[in-house]
C-alpha cells in the first residue's frame, strides 16, 4: 500500500503518468531536434523555430481539410503526404530567412536573438491575419482513433504511440543524416573549423543555407506530429520555445543524444510530479532544477571534446 | 578620457531631455496622458540599465523583466497590506489580509509578508530583493564564464519560471491578475490628479538621478573596463582584471535600476501583475534600448518614450498592425541600425548641427559599435 492506493493502481499510476510523460518527451524531442542542428550546429539561436514548427501544424491542417474536401479517397494516409509538405514548407521558408537574414548576422549571435524574436512576432500575426486567432484541428483518420488496453487500468492512445514512432524514425534519419552521410561530415566539418572546410573546398555558405533549411523543416515536421496530439494556435510555437531552448541546452549544445537523453529526463520529470502536486508547481520545479544544474555545469550533460 | 563626467554635448543633450520630461510634457499634457508618459518613463530606467549592461558590458538579459516585477512587487505589498487594513477588509472571512488571500481560503498573512508592513523596510527591499537576486544569478554565471547567448537563454528561463511560480500561487501572490487595487501611500492617496502630478515629477527626477549615476559608471575607468570586456574578454582576464565581479556589479546595477522603474510603476499605475514580469515584457525592454541606442543613456529614455508612445498608438487604432511593426522594429534595428536612434542622430543630425553652428565636427565616439568591433575584429 502506497498512500491510498494498492501496489497494483499505483504502479498503473505510474505507468500511465510515465506513458504521458513519453508523448511530452516526443513533442519536446521533435522540436529540439530543429533546434539542436540550427543551435548546437551552428551556434545560431533562433527563436522563431517555435513559428517555423506551428507552419508546419498549419500545412497540416490546410492538407486534412483539402484532402476531405477533394480526394478522400486519400484521407487514411494523408498525414504523409502533410508531414512531407510541411518539411517543404517550413525548409523553403528556413532557407529564405537564412538568405535574407541570419547570414548577415552569424558573428553577432545576440542580434540574430532579436531579429529572430522579430521575426517570430511577425508570423504569429501572420498566422492570425491568415487563419484567425482561433485554435484549429485536424480530423484523424479512424485507424488513429481509440487506444489500447495494455492490463484492466492501463490504456495508451493510439495517435500518442504513433508521434511516438515518428520521432523515433525521425531522429534516426537525422543521425544518419548528421553522422553517416557525407553531406553530414561537410556540416560538422563547417562547424568544427570554418576557414579550414573552406580551404578544402566546402562550400560553406550554402553548407549553412541547407543546414538552417533541414533544422527549419524538421521543425515543421515536429508542427505535423503536433498537429495530432493537440490543437494549434497563431501563438502556440511560443509556449515551447523556452523548454525547448532549455532541453537543448541541458542535453549539452552540440550532441543529439544529449538532447534525446535531456528531453527524456525533463519529460518525465515534469509528468511524474504533475501527479504529485499543481502542474504549475511541477513546470516550476522541473525548470528550476535544470536551470540550477545548468548553473553548476554550463556546459550541458553530454559534450563534445573540440577545439574552439 | 578626461575626468568630467559630461563633454558639452552632453551637458547640453541632458539639458534638453530633462526640459522635456519636467517642463515641456507637464506643460502640454492632460494629467492622463502625463501619467501614461509617467508610465514609459518607468520602462526608461530597464533601459538605462541595459544600455550599461548589454551595449556597454555585453551581456544580453532577457529577464530584466524580473526585476522589474519584483521591484514593482515589493511596492506593492506594502500599497495593498495598507489598502488591507480591517475596517477595508471587513466584509472578509479574515478581517486585515489582502483581498486575494482571502478568496483563496489563505487565513493568515504569510510570513515573508509581514515585514512590508514598515515603509522604510519596503523602500530597502525594492532594490535589496532584486540586487540579491540578481548576484545569486550572475556570480553563478559569471564565476563559471557563461556567457553570451546561454546567459540570455538561462535569464529567459528564470523569467518564465517566476511568471509560471507567481500565476500558481495565486493565494499568495495574487495570480494573474496581479496586485490590484492600491489605494494610498502612508494615509496620502495616489489615485487622484494632483498625486499623480507629483509621483510623475518624482518618477522623472529619479530617472535624471539614474542617468546622472549611469553616466558616471560610463566615463570611469571601470566603464572603460566594460567596453574592454565586451570586446575582448579574455584580453582583459589576463591583464589580471577580475572579470566574473565586474560583470556581477553590472548586472546587478541594471538590476537595480529596473527595480526602481518597476517601483515606480506601481505607484503611478496602481497595479503590479505578472504580465510585465515574463519573457514577452523582457524581450520588449531590450527593444527599447536597441532603438535608442545601445550605446547611449539618453538615447534609452526616447526609445522607451516613442516605442512605447507608438505601442498605444497602434493598438488604439490598428491593434493587428501592431506586431507586423514591432516585429520589423526588431529586424530593422538589428539589420540596418544597430546603434539607434542615439546612431542616426550622431551620424546625420550632428553633422549638420555642427555645420549650422560652423563648428569641426565632433570626434568620432570612442565606444565602436559591436559591428564595427566585430570588422575590427576580423581584420
Amino acid at each position: 500500500m502506497i498512500g491510498d492506493y494498492t501496489l497494483v493502481e499505483f504502479s498503473s499510476i505510474l505507468a500511465m503518468q510515465g506513458f504521458a510523460g513519453l508523448i511530452l518527451f516526443s513533442v519536446f524531442v521533435l522540436m529540439a531536434l530543429g533546434l539542436a542542428i540550427i543551435f548546437g550546429q551552428m551556434g545560431v539561436i533562433n527563436m522563431a523555430h517555435g513559428e517555423f514548427m506551428i507552419l508546419g501544424a498549419y500545412v497540416t491542417w490546410l492538407c486534412s481539410h483539402f484532402v476531405t474536401a477533394y480526394v478522400p479517397a486519400l484521407f487514411p494516409i494523408y498525414f504523409f503526404i502533410a508531414m512531407a509538405l510541411a518539411f517543404l514548407a517550413s525548409g523553403a521558408l528556413g532557407m529564405l530567412v537564412e538568405w535574407a537574414m541570419i547570414r548577415h548576422l552569424y558573428k553577432r549571435p545576440l542580434d540574430t536573438l532579436l531579429a529572430t524574436w522579430g521575426l517570430s512576432l511577425i508570423l504569429q500575426q501572420l498566422y492570425r491575419s491568415v487563419f484567425g486567432a482561433r485554435e484549429v484541428g485536424v480530423s484523424l483518420p479512424d485507424w488513429m482513433m481509440g487506444s489500447i488496453a495494455l492490463t484492466d487500468i492501463i490504456e495508451v492512445p493510439i495517435n500518442g504511440i504513433f508521434v511516438m514512432v515518428l520521432t523515433m524514425l525521425i531522429s534516426l534519419g537525422v543521425f544518419i543524416l548528421m553522422f553517416r552521410s557525407a553531406w553530414g561530415r561537410r556540416v560538422r566539418a563547417v562547424v568544427q573549423n570554418r576557414a579550414m572546410a573552406g580551404a578544402v573546398g566546402i562550400n560553406t555558405k550554402k553548407v549553412d543555407r541547407v543546414t538552417f533549411g533541414l533544422g527549419c523543416g524538421v521543425a515543421g515536421v515536429a508542427g505535423s506530429a503536433f498537429t495530432m496530439i493537440g490543437s494549434t494556435g497563431p501563438t502556440a510555437g511560443q509556449l515551447y520555445i523556452v523548454d525547448t531552448f532549455l532541453v537543448v541546452v541541458f542535453g549539452g549544445a552540440a550532441s543529439l543524444i544529449g538532447t534525446i537523453a535531456s528531453a527524456f529526463t525533463i519529460s518525465q520529470a515534469q509528468s511524474t510530479m504533475e501527479f504529485f502536486m499543481s502542474g504549475s508547481m511541477a513546470k516550476v520545479l522541473t525548470l528550476l532544477t535544470v536551470v540550477g544544474i545548468l548553473m553548476l555545469r554550463p556546459e550541458g550533460l553530454f559534450t563534445l571534446k573540440m577545439r574552439r | 578620457m578626461n575626468a568630467t563626467l559630461y563633454t558639452r554635448r552632453e551637458w547640453i543633450a541632458l539639458a534638453v531631455l530633462a526640459a522635456l520630461i519636467l517642463i515641456v510634457f507637464p506643460a502640454t499634457m492632460d494629467i492622463f496622458r502625463l501619467n501614461l508618459v509617467g508610465k514609459y518613463l518607468t520602462y526608461a530606467f530597464v533601459a538605462a540599465g541595459l544600455v550599461l549592461c548589454w551595449g556597454h558590458g555585453g551581456i544580453l538579459s532577457l529577464g530584466q523583466g524580473i526585476f522589474f516585477g519584483l521591484g514593482g512587487y515589493c511596492m506593492a505589498m506594502f500599497l495593498k497590506l495598507e489598502a488591507s487594513s480591517p475596517e477595508n477588509t471587513a466584509i472578509q472571512s479574515t478581517p486585515g489580509i489582502p483581498d486575494f488571500m482571502d478568496w483563496n481560503q489563505v487565513t493568515e498573512l504569510p510570513f515573508w509578508w509581514i515585514p512590508f508592513k514598515s515603509f522604510p523596510f519596503t523602500l530597502a527591499a525594492v532594490i535589496v530583493v532584486p540586487v540579491v537576486f540578481a548576484y545569486i544569478i550572475g556570480a553563478a554565471m559569471f564565476k563559471r564564464r557563461v556567457g553570451g547567448v546561454y546567459f540570455a537563454i538561462i535569464t529567459q528561463a528564470i523569467a518564465a519560471i517566476l511568471t509560471i511560480l507567481i500565476i500558481g500561487q495565486q493565494g499568495y501572490t495574487g495570480g494573474v491578475n496581479g496586485i490590484t487595487d492600491l489605494r494610498t501611500l502612508l494615509g496620502w492617496d495616489i489615485r487622484t490628479d494632483s498625486a499623480k502630478f507629483i509621483l510623475y515629477f518624482v518618477n522623472a527626477a529619479l530617472l535624471i538621478v539614474v542617468l546622472l549615476l549611469g553616466q558616471a559608471v560610463r566615463v570611469s575607468k571601470f566603464g572603460r573596463l566594460l567596453i574592454a570586456m565586451r570586446d575582448k574578454e579574455d584580453r582583459v582576464r589576463f591583464s589580471g582584471y577580475s572579470v566574473a565581479d565586474f560583470k556581477i556589479f553590472i548586472f546587478c546595477l541594471a538590476a537595480a535600476f529596473s527595480a526602481i522603474g518597476g517601483a515606480m510603476f506601481t505607484l503611478q499605475v496602481g497595479f503590479m501583475s505578472p504580465s510585465f514580469v515574463g519573457i514577452v515584457p523582457s524581450i520588449e525592454m531590450v527593444i527599447f534600448a536597441a532603438v535608442g541606442g545601445r550605446l547611449s543613456l539618453f538615447g534609452a529614455v526616447y526609445g522607451a518614450l516613442i516605442v512605447n508612445w507608438a505601442k498605444t498608438s497602434f493598438s488604439e487604432s490598428f491593434p493587428e498592425l501592431w506586431l507586423f511593426a514591432m516585429g520589423g522594429l526588431f529586424i530593422a534595428v538589428v539589420m540596418a541600425f544597430p546603434n539607434g536612434l542615439a546612431g542616426l542622430f550622431r551620424s546625420h543630425v550632428e553633422p549638420l548641427l555642427a555645420k549650422l553652428t560652423r563648428k569641426s565636427p565632433p570626434p568620432p565616439a570612442p565606444d565602436a559599435t559591436p559591428a564595427e568591433a566585430v570588422k575590427l575584429a576580423a581584420e
